[in-house]
């Protein structure tokens, strides 16, 4: 029998309008292997067809809902504009460093503070000062959970976003935190992070997406972690955007010899919401803990893709993702552990758990295993489930309302995947964004 | 039927259960499939008209379906549908005395190592030799009840009126590409119907067998237990080794009605060259219980994945599922739960054995549509390594909407613990025999919900693969 092949799209892509087009000239001085590969990913957005409801990668829910028909290029931010977004860009008590950027356009740039050596810069400046290093780096790890098309476009038109070079030895004791800010009425943002650490380094960088206004806009942002031999990368994407946008999040994460590197997710805004998570393990004794918190209410959709490549023996990864779900909102989980020949002695868990508070969420589980290799411990879970009637009836037995103890326990079931970050200052900042989530919704 | 003996050197033996008889077959059908494969099957089977039209029905919506390409594995590719043989029949009436039998179908049921003295304590026996059962003797006892016990031609002659309401209801012509290619050429299978409050004491069983050259199976059996009606069915299958590939499309509908209960056991050893591509489902009305007991050893591919569809208020489903995947063979099997009332509950229990370069897969299903209430899954799959070059998957898929449900899922992937051998091999048993008992015991528990016969017959079963895959 033959395979049906996918239905040719036409050569210019409809759900883009024309100003997409390629602007070769918005990085002034980038080298040439740059423009080369953007252009070349821009062919190669338009020639991907958007993906079906037949593929795999796309069950549950629908690349449609990514469609940008109706965006837009972002304009240059007027200055009342990038007032509001400093103002907002509180943050941590205590960082290394900090970008902000509002539309794509860099606001501040503050790293100073940074140990000697250490590389934190905006992503155009470092195409022009580090374009080597970037050359070896930038999305060499082609993105294959479903979102091909959109990490082309976004090869295709990134310019911000922090590039974070951390040399042998080095290690930063606080985080480094980058913002990024969308205004505008159906515009898009390409947040970049590039994260690349040498031996035995070690940083911690945390990402912020989110919306100025009300508006209806997108972010299709990509983030790449390499660790070296021996070196701890920690790495916070959360996500706040309005609640009609939407956003992707592509991920990766190369893990060398002895390397460890800790990522969590967290998706508290955006209508529709999708990560795609990839951590390939590439040395003996490379760890990965993949984390993900969500909490959707109204009509939110939370997608989530991930993949736990292990290539090299004797590594080990730890997924755990949990959703606490409200209304008529819907997660979807889809979760990979792939064990590759060789890859003995590999230890990989993975977990998603979904609390539902109403009757009409939706939670689709899909965790998965693929084993090729020997000595292997492998395990994965998913439960979906409402609050324990036992655990409401204690909390309220002492005199707490029932709102208030339901809010209590979806609180827990949450706090339990922040507070592997083990750094006090960012689990305190995400509890708060979390508390004010939940403060939205009543 | 044969008249003249064959000769004993005109059997090959290789190993157990991997042996043929020479063919001697009065109707075949010729290779492929057409409109004329499918009327010439209907002119020997005798079909009533509205048979003739589901079968051109099934071989319209075959033609048109496409093969499940976006998920399942590329072996498919290699199913050369025009390359089979889609109808043969001995052209003989089903048996009614074991005297009928012909000698070497006997035979071949001895090397399986099933005595006749044994069955003949088996409430009724339908030893399918080829596509029509060559055997059949329903023990006075089942039909004084009312039981009626069938293969798939006779009873779309005689019952109509029992079978035809649920003839193609639980699985669709159309439900996939194998399901209506089944529905084109069936032949043979059991039509078992149990009348209201009747409980099957002995399990009803039938052998099916495959052994003709490039021969496709295709059998149709549907069970229908009437309310409060309670059964159990066997199914087991050797198959003689063949050199080119082998066909076998079942598609087994079970109706349980209001309270009642059906257990369908299987017992899958086709030879190494079989394609054995079967859709199972069952219907579960108020109170009732379908439980699919699935345990797979043979096959060079096997998908199956047998469902439930718990229709009414406190159904239940269960599917307990064992495979065994060797060198050479990938045991793509699983479970769909798919609960459509309130307070229904399903229970999916895997356990799967890798062998050599061998690959297990799980792939399930649970669905829990919205404004339902207290719906309960588990799904549990554990897989075994036994070689470095083994392979095991897991692609469970759960959809729960509303929060008064509960949905749990657990996997496991492991090797047999290398202190667990050393310490048998203290205690002087070989390394093979420490592998072959520590395998049987990580599926003990599952093995135990067979009955007794299959239970020691799935441990030699098991015993044969282990052979030479350590040391």
């Amino acid at each position: 029998m033959s395979v049906s092949a996918p239905i040719a799209e036409p050569k210019v892509d409809a759900s883009l309008p024309p100003q997409f087009m390629l602007h070769s000239n918005r990085l002034n001085g980038a080298p040439a292997w740059f423009h080369q590969r953007s252009a070349a990913a821009w062919e190669e957005f338009q020639s991907l067809p958007l993906p079906g409801n037949r593929d795999e990668h796309w069950r549950y829910s629908s690349a449609k809902k990514l469609a940008l028909e109706s965006f837009q290029i972002v304009t240059e931010p007027s200055e009342a504009d990038k007032q509001e977004a400093l103002a907002r860009s509180k943050g941590l008590n205590e960082n290394a460093a900090k970008l902000v950027f509002v539309n794509d356009h860099l606001v501040i740039d503050d790293n100073t503070r940074l140990p000697p050596g250490v590389i934190c810069l905006p992503f155009d400046e470092a195409l022009r000062t580090q374009g080597d290093v970037l050359e070896q780096y930038l999305m060499k790890r082609k993105a294959e959970l479903g979102s091909e098309k959109f990490a082309a476009l976004h090869l295709a038109h990134v310019r911000a976003g922090a590039v974070i070079l951390v040399p042998k030895n080095v290690v930063i004791e606080h985080p480094i935190e980058v913002f990024h800010w969308v205004t505008g009425e159906n515009a898009v943002i390409f947040p970049h992070t590039l994260i690349v650490t040498g031996d035995h380094a070690q940083v911690t960088v945390v990402d912020h997406h989110g919306s100025l206004r009300d508006e209806s806009c997108a972010s299709i942002a990509v983030a790449d972690l390499v660790a070296g031999a021996g070196s701890r990368i920690t790495y916070v994407s959360a996500q706040e955007m309005s609640l009609s946008s939407r956003a992707l999040n592509i991920s990766s994460t190369t893990v060398g010899r002895d390397a460890s590197v800790k990522a969590l997710q967290l998706h508290l805004g955006a209508a529709f919401s999708r990560n795609e998570t990839v951590s390939d393990l590439i040395g003996e004794g490379a760890r990965s803990e993949m984390l993900g918190v969500s909490l959707p209410f109204g009509d939110q959709c939370v997608d989530m893709r991930t993949l736990q490549n292990h290539i090299a023996p004797r590594t080990f990864s730890d997924l755990l993702y949990k959703n606490a779900l409200y209304d008529k909102s819907k997660t979807v989980f889809a979760g990979l552990i792939q064990v590759e020949q060789g890859a003995h002695y590999t230890d990989a868990y993975q977990k998603c758990r979904n609390l539902l508070n109403s009757d009409e969420a939706e939670a689709a589980s899909m965790p998965g295993l693929e084993i090729n290799a020997d000595q292997v411990k492998c395990s994965h879970g998913a439960t979906c489930a409402p609050i324990s009637a036992d655990e409401l009836f204690y909390l309220k037995a002492r005199g707490i309302s029932d709102h208030e103890s339901r809010k209590l326990i979806a609180t827990g079931f949450i706090e339990d995947v922040i507070a592997k970050l083990d750094n006090e200052d960012i689990i305190a900042e995400l509890d708060r964004r979390i508390e004010s989530k939940f403060a939205q919704m009543s | 039927m044969t008249t003249e003996t064959p000769d004993i050197s005109d059997i090959k033996i290789d190993s157990v259960g991997d042996f043929r008889f020479p063919e001697d077959h009065k109707y075949n059908s010729g290779f492929g499939i057409t409109e004329k494969t499918v009327d010439y099957i209907s002119d020997v089977k005798n079909d009533a008209d509205w048979v003739r039209e589901f079968r051109k029905h099934g071989l319209k919506t075959f033609l048109e379906k496409p093969m499940p390409t976006h998920w399942a594995t590329k072996d498919l590719e290699n199913i050369h549908f025009d390359q089979f043989r889609y109808y043969l029949s001995d052209g003989q009436k089903p048996k009614r005395s074991w005297d009928d039998v012909p000698e070497d179908v006997k035979r071949t049921f001895d090397r399986l190592g099933i005595p006749e003295q044994e069955r003949k304590f088996l409430a009724g026996v339908e030893a399918q030799y080829d596509s029509e059962a060559a055997y059949s003797n329903v023990k006075k006892v089942v039909e004084e009840q009312g039981v009626i016990f069938l293969n798939s031609s006779e009873a779309l002659q005689k019952h109509p009126e029992i079978f035809r309401k649920w003839f193609g209801k639980v699985i669709p012509t159309g439900d996939n590409k194998f399901s209506a290619l089944n529905s084109a050429v069936f032949s043979g299978g059991s039509f078992i119907y149990i009348p209201p409050g009747v409980k099957v004491k002995h399990p009803l069983q039938a052998y099916f067998r495959i052994n003709s050259e490039q021969f496709g199976q295709f059998e149709r059996t549907l069970i229908i237990a009437d309310e409060g009606a309670e059964v159990m069915y066997m199914e087991g299958c050797t198959a003689p080794k063949f050199e080119t590939a082998t066909l076998h499309s079942a598609v087994v509908e079970l109706v349980a009605l209001k309270g009642a209960k059906i257990q369908y056991v299987t017992v899958q050893n086709w030879s190494s060259n079989v394609f054995n591509l079967v859709t199972k489902r069952g219907l579960a009305m108020e109170d009732a219980e379908v439980r699919w007991i699935d345990c797979n050893i043979g096959s060079r591919l096997t998908m199956k994945y047998p469902g439930v569809i718990m229709k009414g208020k406190r159904a239940r489903g269960e599917v307990i599922s064992i495979a065994l995947a060797n060198t050479g063979q990938h045991q793509d099997t699983g479970a769909k739960m798919v609960h459509a009332a309130d307070e229904t509950t399903s229970n999916i229990i895997s356990k799967s054995i890798s062998i050599g370069k061998g690959r297990a897969t799980y792939r399930g299903l649970v669905h829990i549509p919205k404004h339902l209430k207290g719906c309960k899954n588990n799904t549990e799959c554990d897989a075994l390594l036994i070689n470095s070059s083994s392979r095991t998957d897991t692609y469970p898929a759960i959809n729960v909407r509303g929060n008064q449900h509960a949905t749990q899922h657990e996997a496991s992937v492991s090797q047999v613990s290398a202190e667990q051998i050393f310490y048998m091999q203290q205690r002087g048993l070989s390394q093979a025999e420490a592998m072959s008992l520590s395998v049987n015991g990580f599926i003990n528990d599952l093995v135990r919900e067979f009955p007794m016969e299959y239970s020691v017959e799935l441990k030699r079963l098991i015993d044969l693969e282990m052979e030479g895959s350590v040391g």
